[in-house]
């Protein structure tokens, strides 16, 4: 027996080494990647009705994702009101309108920017955190510990949390929206002076119910991406300090380019239907 | 490999765990290659290697974490691959696993960590729960109050014991253990032998320990196999270098056995002075 480095074995399988091979074995892997992500995605839609999660798994993690979540919305909101106000007024009151500061205001709050920017923070705040501690969970083999023991980690992980940000951030865009709101019409009435009674009347005769469901119909989708996608990075964290720390930040640059691009297709979608459905309104979209 | 070896490790006793030509291999890395092993009931067999020769993956075959590359595990004569996800949740309930860094649940104090099995699978009420998490924490030796910390809280030492006490909390028919003293003072070591011997001998399981730790094995191998690392050896040479009684490791032909045995370190030294003038 002489000791030496092994060739032959790994023959079928050597690295790839031209430029060719490389990129094609990075578009294999991306395209594994997503089909991985598909495959949990339904695991995870499959143990939501195939075993009832314990209230005391879900109690904590809606605490986290929820109760631990308002204030960061709330000044997210408000500060998004107040700094619309402040750049729309000065263009507004150029052409004398600004009574209708309002509208504009509280319209782009509840279509786009809260359930936006809402997402964003929670994205930012709640799935680079399920992502760290699940990627922790991983490389300290805790995920493999709860397989070990009988218990599928996606239904014990990812279906409580799944929950939570399904159910939960809609509820938050609604607060950041109300939060935008109130800090709009503070600074347009009483910072920029315009009239109080004008602000509000517009605001009741251009937003309509329609607009604010628009934009909590499209928070569950981001609510729902945000915790399947962090969790998918957490599963997947490669091992060390380092690795978790990636799976954290994939887990927020991949939700917010999954939510901008959720936000443009569901945005088509939903205007497509409301044409459809009130064809005299289309042009006030 | 004595009389003796030979004849626990023969195919002609029905094993409990049988891997059949398993090969593992992670992209471009083999890890195992045409491992042939049989564990049968009641023994205790101790896994050695050097680092990175696949010892923690073996385990996690044989529980079903992991599917082979190529290859048939199986338990009681059931190919593990071929499972249902139901069925894979029942036999790994006959087993009890204690990983290398105890993998306690971090949001989970010490309590319901020992406790997570039982109540996921609503083995009895929770007055019966608190008596077998009591005992078996007793069993592991640690002592009244622990159970009210978290994990972080504990030492090393404490860590492992409470692991032992999670895995012994199913009362499962196989114990496998992974690197069980790895980091710890010698009287701790010690402790953790002790521990796996007495659990060993008092619930009469099947054991594979996976292990450096050469007192490890002397206290509590029945058995002894050595894994050699894939990328140390030629084609067509056998991964398992020794498969024999845990006394017979001295008497081995094989230099490759003393050497890790004694922890000698001059041919790989050789090696690595020769790998540094190719390079230059």
């Amino acid at each position: 027996m002489s000791v030496a480095t092994l060739k032959s074995d790994d023959e079928a399988v050597q690295k790839p080494t031209t430029p060719v091979h490389r990129l094609g074995e990075h578009v294999f892997d991306v395209v594994a990647e997503i089909g991985d992500f598909g495959f949990f995605s339904i695991q995870a839609m499959v143990w939501i009705v195939r075993k009832r999660v314990r209230w005391s798994v879900l109690v904590p993690i809606f605490y986290e994702i929820g109760v631990q979540s308002v204030a960061v919305v709330a000044i997210t909101g408000t500060f998004i009101g107040m700094v619309l106000a402040v750049q729309a007024h000065h263009q507004f009151a150029m052409m004398g309108l600004e009574t209708r500061l309002g509208s504009v205001i509280n319209i782009s709050l509840v279509r786009e920017l809260g359930p936006v920017l809402a997402a964003t923070m929670l994205a930012g705040r709640v799935g680079s955190s399920m992502a760290a501690e699940l990627g922790t969970m991983r490389v300290t083999e805790q995920i493999d510990a709860l397989t070990a023991l009988g218990t599928n980690p996606i239904q014990y992980l990812v279906v409580p949390r799944f929950l939570g940000c399904l159910l939960l951030i809609p509820l938050l865009t609604l607060m950041a929206d109300f939060m935008g709101v109130i800090g709009g019409a503070v600074i347009s009435t009483r910072v920029m002076g315009v009239d109080s009674f004008a602000y509000w009347k517009h605001s009741r005769d251009f937003v309509e119910w329609l607009d604010i469901m628009s934009g909590v119909f499209k928070s569950f989708f981001f609510g729902a991406v945000i915790a399947l996608i962090s969790c998918h990075r957490g599963f997947n964290s490669s091992a060390g300090a380092e690795g978790v720390g990636k799976a954290a930040t994939e887990a927020f640059v991949l939700s917010f380019i999954v939510i901008l691009f959720l936000d443009f297709v569901l945005g088509l979608g939903w205007n497509s239907v409301y044409r459809a459905v009130w064809p005299e309104n289309s042009g006030l979209l | 490999m004595t009389q003796d070896a030979a004849d626990l490790s023969t195919d002609q006793v029905p094993g409990l765990i049988e891997l059949e030509n398993v090969s593992m291999r992670f992209r471009h890395q083999s890890v195992l290659r045409g491992i042939n092993l049989t564990f049968h009931r009641g023994e205790t067999v101790c896994i050695i290697g050097e680092s990175g020769c696949g010892k923690t993956v073996l385990l996690k075959l044989i529980i079903g974490l992991l599917r082979p590359t190529t290859g048939v595990v199986r338990f009681d004569g059931v190919d593990v691959a071929k499972m249902t996800s139901e069925e894979l949740v029942r036999l790994r309930l006959r087993f009890g696993f204690l990983f290398q860094g105890a993998a306690l649940f971090d949001s989970l104090n010490v309590y319901d960590n020992v406790a997570f099995g039982l109540r996921e699978h609503h083995v009895c009420d929770e007055p019966k729960i608190r008596e077998i998490v009591l005992a078996r924490l007793q069993e592991a030796g640690l002592p009244p109050g622990l159970e009210f910390k978290k994990p972080a809280e504990l030492s090393g030492g404490q860590k492992k014991r409470v692991g032992l006490a999670r895995a012994l909390a199913l009362d499962p028919e196989v114990m496998l253990y992974d690197e069980p003293t790895t980091g710890l003072d010698p009287i701790m070591t010690d402790v953790i032998n002790e521990l796996i011997l007495q659990t060993q001998k008092s619930h009469e399981k099947a054991g594979i320990v996976v292990t450096h730790e050469m007192k490890t094995v002397q206290k509590v191998a029945d058995r002894v196999v050595m894994l050699y690392p894939l990328s140390r050896i030629d084609r067509g040479d056998p991964q398992v270098i020794y498969n024999g009684l845990a006394d017979g490791l001295d008497r081995s032909p094989d230099r490759r056995v003393h050497q890790f045995v004694r922890g000698e370190a001059g041919e790989r030294l050789r090696e690595m002075a020769q790998n540094r003038d190719h390079d230059a």
